[in-house]
């Protein structure tokens, strides 16, 4: 069963943390501007969510790069093949999310690896708004709590 | 550098020229950052007597090495200046985001100098830094001076800024950051205002580098699990904010009511506190900058005074609460958002509205001048407005409750210590936070030594709140602790999950500054004491270190703590010699020098 990160904004508190062990995971310095995942913040009315690459199947990354150089690995995620890759940064455009980014410090194309089948940003988030699990498992999660509400109104009328 | 960026921009305000400038190691060894480096680059430049409101005045913005790193609640930076409220040595702390910011743009802090002949801000996007023309946006709240800001330089900028209360030099304007964090407190939003500085915009997408990459990813984990399982840090305030103190200090018979006049229990707590919030007027929880804790409100008022802010936090809870008797929680929040929109301190906002309330009660302000009264939540809001923009009675509150208590020859009615006003814990039932208030360095304040940690909330260990034995050696310890964990750039909340070995581990990995815990520690007692000299200098005496008469000498009404005084007396004598300080509360040249502060002259 292929996993995916499962992003629950409701949960997300803002604090930036997966931007933070995504940046010193990838590059060993902190810096928000270099990692992978990035958390976007409506300040005013208290919003924010995590956006990172969803490892689509349809992937326009892959589908735009010119020599072949994205492709996925066994966990599922989309890697760029650097020694191939001629940063012609299509795959940046290409991306609905706008979850590929070019690193200026490396020169290199970096986007979420997964971080080999064991994210970082899964273990260091605070608030559980970041899970590493099966698509379909996620949505059992939401399933069961709408069915919950069915629950309540069957039990107060009832 | 690691940790540090090591690089200072110096702006002089008045002649519009910027500097950059390489911080001293041995300033950095001995005082690491944020407020204890902040007060000693401010102590080095400045002459202690100075007008906090004039040019000669200087405000150092500064982070501390564990700033912007993935210590937990490393997203702290401290404003340095010496204070309008009380003319002590100020410094401010904050969160949010803005702190990181600047050294992802590559410095660790910002020392002003100066006055602007016209309103600007500061507009810092990586190594482009430069002065702006603000004349457009003098006049707006901290909301839409962020929002315009940002407009005008970078959405992803990070601003702070003043709101209305810090352009007319109200003594307690708060600076804000990303809309509802604030440097709050001794009034260095006044400070930027007398220089006429809106706002400083930073951008950075720069790297912080780590000394030690694995034992600083150990001591990092070690920390965030810690606070995660810690009850206060990873239940109580994610659940219910800071307000989840309300209930708790009602019980203890510590939360003061009515301006502290009455027993400090008051009976319509529930409906003011942290659980009742989570159930009616909660929308999301919110951190500051890599924070594992998010004890932040984002709060909605759906029935009165309707709209969305942040918080209130506790200590502006009990102010706008039971402090004037008010058990609205709208109006508590609505009270509270106007601080954050108009940027003033909620804690002396509050205190000061209590102060008039008593005198309008007992005929010392006449009636005719305010009409002001208990409960009444129209007047709480109404007046919270017209403080920011020093209209009618509002232009005497503008002035702290100190200065307005004393125009009208009660000076005792003012709640103050220092001239700042007392939060939220009534000393009568905590014998340790009164000796804390009293000998605190920037006057009124319970973030300088928390000794409602130990006395009510059982952390690190249960001590009796009402003994005073053993308290000032205890106190001698939270502050010194507090002092480093202000100067590190991380939140003071990690200590109730996190002790002294924590967060010496985290600054010896992210810095490579080899150090023991307890050379750790000292830092925290040098900045203490830098702090005292400052204050001494400035013209401070142990007539200072005192408490509101009320507090002295009316026991306490009611409830668990009945019969109770602050003695005060009996515990800053130990204080005094526990701090190897003279029977004045002087450190000598001897005690300086054995914390290595030769080049401080007393």
């Amino acid at each position: 069963m292929e996993k995916i990160l499962v992003v629950q904004p409701e949960k997300c508190t803002g604090c930036r943390t997966c931007e933070l062990i995504c940046s010193y995971t990838h590059t060993g310095e902190v810096n928000p501007a270099r990692a992978r995942i990035s958390v976007f913040s409506f300040e005013k009315i208290g919003f924010s969510t995590p956006v990172v690459c969803q490892q689509c199947t349809s992937s326009a990354c892959m589908a735009v790069c010119p020599v072949g150089g994205i492709s996925r690995d066994d966990n599922g995620a989309m890697t760029v093949n650097h020694d191939r890759c001629l940063r012609c940064k299509m795959c940046a455009i290409a991306c609905p999310l706008g979850a590929t980014l070019y690193d200026y410090v490396e020169d290199k194309m970096v986007k979420c690896d997964l971080c080999g089948g064991d994210p970082a940003c899964v273990k260091l988030c605070p608030s559980g708004a970041i899970s590493y699990q099966d698509a379909n498992a996620a949505n059992f999660a939401k399933r069961k709590e709408y069915a919950a509400r069915f629950k309540d109104v069957y039990e107060e009328v009832g | 550098m690691y940790g540090w960026i090591g690089n200072m921009i110096r702006v002089n305000l008045t002649d519009k020229t910027i500097k950059l400038e390489k911080p001293d190691n041995d300033d950095l060894k001995n005082y690491i950052g944020a407020r204890g480096l902040g007060t000693r680059l401010y102590t080095k430049e400045v002459d202690p007597k100075i007008d906090p409101l004039s040019p000669e005045n200087k405000m150092i913005f500064l982070t501390g090495p564990l700033t912007g790193t993935l210590a937990g609640s490393g997203g702290r930076f401290n404003v340095v200046t010496k204070g309008p409220l009380n003319g002590t040595i100020a410094a401010s702390n904050s969160g949010g985001n803005w702190g990181p910011e600047l050294k992802f743009a590559g410095y660790d802090g910002i020392i002003f100098e100066g006055c602007a002949e016209k309103p600007v801000y500061l507009w810092i996007n990586n190594d482009q830094i430069e002065l702006r023309d603000a004349e457009d946006l003098w006049g707006k709240d901290a909301h839409d001076t962020t929002d315009l800001v940002k407009a005008a330089t970078d959405e992803e900028a990070k601003v702070a800024c003043i709101g209305p209360a810090g352009e007319n030099l109200v003594k307690f304007a708060c600076i804000m950051n990303e809309y509802n964090r604030a440097a709050g407190r001794s009034g260095v939003g006044a400070v930027m205002g007398s220089k006429n500085l809106k706002a400083v915009a930073v951008r950075g997408t720069k790297g912080i580098k780590i000394a030690d990459y694995e034992g600083f990813l150990n001591a990092i984990t070690d920390t965030r699990a810690k606070l995660k399982a810690h009850p206060v840090t990873g239940a109580g305030l994610a659940a219910y904010g800071t307000n989840v103190l309300v209930n708790i200090l009602n019980e203890h018979g510590g939360l003061p009511v009515k301006n502290f006049s009455e027993a400090a229990v008051y009976p319509n707590a529930e409906k003011i506190s942290g659980e009742y919030q989570a159930e009616h007027n909660l929308i999301r929880n919110k951190g500051c900058f890599g924070c594992p804790i998010g004890c932040g409100r984002v709060s909605k008022n759906k029935v009165n005074f309707k709209g969305i802010g942040e918080g209130p936090e506790y200590e502006a809870t009990w102010g706008f609460g039971s402090n004037l008797d008010i058990d609205d929680f709208e109006a508590v929040s609505k009270a509270n958002f106007l601080c954050n929109e108009l940027g003033m301190d909620p804690i002396t906002m509050a205190g000061t509205i209590a102060c008039a309330v008593e005198m309008v009660e007992k005929g010392f302000i006449p009636r005719e001048k305010a009409d002001l009264n208990w409960g009444d939540t129209e007047m709480l809001v109404e007046m919270t407005r017209k403080t920011a923009y020093r209209e009618g009675f509002g232009n005497e509150l503008a002035e702290g409750s100190y200065r307005l208590a004393e125009s009208y020859g009660h000076p005792e009615y003012s709640m103050t210590v220092k001239k700042q006003e007392l939060p939220a814990y009534d000393p009568r039932g905590q014998q340790g936070i009164g000796l804390n208030y009293a000998t605190s360095n920037r006057g009124g304040c319970h973030v300088r030594g928390y000794m409602t940690s130990p006395e009510v909330l059982g952390i690190p260990e249960k001590v009796d709140p009402d003994a005073i034995e053993g308290k000032p050696g205890l106190l001698k310890i939270f502050q010194d602790l507090t002092a480093l964990v202000d100067s590190a750039g991380i939140c003071l909340f990690t200590t109730f999950g996190i002790g002294l070995p924590e967060i010496a581990e985290e600054l010896r990995t992210a810095t490579g500054l080899n150090l023991s815990d307890e050379e750790f520690l000292l830092v925290g007692e040098r900045v203490w004491n830098l702090e005292k000299v400052f204050n001494l200098q400035a013209g401070l005496s142990k007539k200072d270190d005192t408490l509101p008469p009320r507090l002295l000498n009316e026991p306490m009404k009611g409830g668990p703590h009945k019969g109770h005084v602050v003695q005060l007396d009996e515990m800053l004598t130990e204080y005094y010699q526990l701090r190897g300080w003279d029977e004045n509360g002087v450190p000598g040249q001897a005690k300086l020098n054995e914390l290595g502060m030769t080049d401080v002259a007393i």
